[in-house]
């Protein structure tokens, strides 16, 4: 019971922390919006051109845009999240406090990293959402128990990317210095998650191969969800399931890191 | 002392302060070469998307894939340019937030070229090569009939691009001094238009297109220059001499993101305690 407060109250501070800075949460709502503009364009001229790409109507491909604008910051597809923060304690060698913290260092950053997706996903997802279903023909649902289920499928998707990140901050342990991981997780994360282009748009093998990996949890997952093209149990499953192996597989290289973890300098 | 004089000045500090960074990055070789070479693949990465788009279609906005190419190819290399040579001034938010842009203020050397040069990242080469890769695939591949005039029309235009997408940074580095924390709009306009520009103008709505076109020109990187040298109609009907408006576009840009500098520096006031 204890350690729940605790980690609620790291939670908590994660969203605080970045609700502190407004006018960089109000730019960043500006420049998604932005993004999402352009995004939605090229989108429109594609289905124009090939209407039922990937299954989608026009409004099905305008809905994605904005909601990958939405999630774009909360999932940080791109990184951007908690992971350049531990690659620079591990690299300084400040993590072994970390580790001395009557705390799991996973589960810590684990709730932090919550706290920081919910806040993005409330101050930075929402308002270029609703410009993009203010602006253009989207394909909403009407019935709230596709919200709930969508709901769902964001809270896991928040600990897949999590999962994924951790991985990439850990192996800092090993590379010292970050830049090559983070550069790795930025294409990853860019391509295989479905920001640059639905995963049911690509084309056959290629589009089969990506539906199955990890990042697929991120954007397509809600998207599809939200939209009514997959039922949630299955999505959840999917979800679940790679949540469950991506945290399994942190956890047994934080077991060896820590074994091996030579502090910087001690 | 003349502006000539300041510029001549201003031109050797940023070559001084750039050249000291470029010899630091080179002290790792090997951390270099990787970050370039990863720096493609994350550049490199938008354009496979387009060539996803176009392994389900054959013309976007009725451009086909090597016209795209071009388009995309200017864009990134003009930007390349850009991002190189000032995209530190991207950055001048932290130096404000943290008052360390006093220590440029006490130097003898022009702050902006200061601002420019710091912490000069020559890794960003790899857009500019990306770029360039893409391009030169678009002159090969495309079905022009190629004059000397839209030959020399290509140089011209990636330098124009270049020094127009200058003038966004400095004057995104000119609202940092005001924004501070907001430091993340100027991407929309640098990243987003660059974005923007890899695409036809035929696949934008029309108020976008006035917008890139007569408020912040950025249309006049590519999109009607561009425009002559596919043989394509103007976008917004514009008259044909047009195309060759990027230089005086240019030198516009660099007039007002110039006053926008001043007037910005002059508002910095530096951190309390």
């Amino acid at each position: 019971m204890g350690s729940a407060r605790l980690y609620a109250a790291v939670a908590a501070g994660g969203f605080r922390r970045y609700a502190t800075y407004r006018v960089a949460t109000a730019a960043g709502v500006f420049t998604n919006t932005v993004f999402g503009l352009i995004l939605v364009y090229t989108y429109l001229a594609l289905w124009d051109e090939r209407p039922h790409l990937g299954g989608y109507d026009q409004a099905q491909a305008v809905t994605y845009v904005w909601l990958g604008q939405a999630l774009f910051a909360t999932l940080a597809i791109q990184g951007g999240g908690f992971e350049t923060e531990l690659m620079e304690r591990i690299r300084t060698g400040e993590v072994a406090v970390d580790l001395y913290r009557p705390a799991d260092l996973q589960a810590w950053w684990l709730a932090s990293d919550l706290g920081r997706a919910l806040f993005q996903l409330l101050g930075r997802g929402v308002l270029p959402f609703v410009f993009g279903a203010v602006f253009f023909p989207t394909a909403l649902p009407l019935d709230p128990v596709t919200w709930l289920a969508f709901g769902v499928t964001i809270a896991l998707a928040m600990v897949v990317s999590f999962g994924i990140r951790f991985l990439v901050a850990l192996s800092g342990f090993w590379l010292m210095d970050g830049t090559g991981a983070v550069q790795v997780l930025m294409v990853t994360g860019m391509f295989f998650s479905g920001m640059a282009l639905p995963l049911n748009a690509f084309p056959r093998p290629l589009g089969d191969i990506v539906t199955l990996l990890p990042w697929s949890a991120l954007l397509q997952m809600p998207a599809d969800v939200l939209m009514g093209r997959t039922d949630p149990l299955p999505a959840f499953a999917f979800q679940a399931g790679w949540a469950v192996v991506l945290l399994a597989v942190g956890r047994l290289v934080q077991g060896a890191a820590t074994r091996r973890v030579v502090v910087q300098g001690g | 002392m003349g502006e000539a004089g300041r510029l001549v000045e201003g031109l050797r500090a940023y070559r001084l302060i750039a050249g000291m960074w470029i010899r630091s990055t080179l002290a790792y070789r090997v951390s270099f070469a990787l970050t370039v070479a990863g720096g493609l693949m994350v550049t490199g990465l938008d354009f496979v998307a387009i060539l996803l788009m176009f392994s389900q279609v054959d013309v976007l906005g009725g451009y086909t894939l090597p016209e795209v190419a071009f388009l995309y190819g200017l864009s990134a290399t003009s930007f390349g340019l850009a991002d190189l040579a000032i995209g530190s001034a991207g950055r001048l938010g932290s130096r404000v937030r943290d008052g360390t842009l006093d220590t440029l203020l006490v130097r003898p050397a022009p702050v902006l070229a200061q601002v420019a040069a710091d912490r000069f990242a020559l890794r960003r080469v790899s857009r500019l090569i990306q770029g360039a890769l893409v391009l030169g695939y678009a002159c090969a591949a495309l079905d022009v009939a190629w004059s000397p005039v839209k030959v020399a029309l290509v140089p011209v235009m990636l330098v124009c691009g270049g020094v127009i997408f200058s003038a966004v940074f400095v004057a995104g580095a000119a609202f940092q001094f005001v924004a501070q924390d907001a430091s993340e709009v100027q991407a929309a306009f640098t990243y987003g238009g660059q974005t923007l520009l890899q695409y036809p103008p035929t696949v934008f709505g029309k108020e976008l297109v006035r917008g890139v076109t007569f408020v912040l020109p950025l249309a006049f990187v590519n999109w009607v220059p561009a425009a002559h040298v596919l043989g394509r109609p103007y976008p917004l009907g514009l008259p044909q001499w047009a195309a060759s408006a990027p230089p005086l576009v240019a030198v516009a840009c660099c007039a007002v993101a110039g006053l926008a500098w001043r007037a910005g520096l002059r508002t910095y006031r530096s951190t309390g305690s």
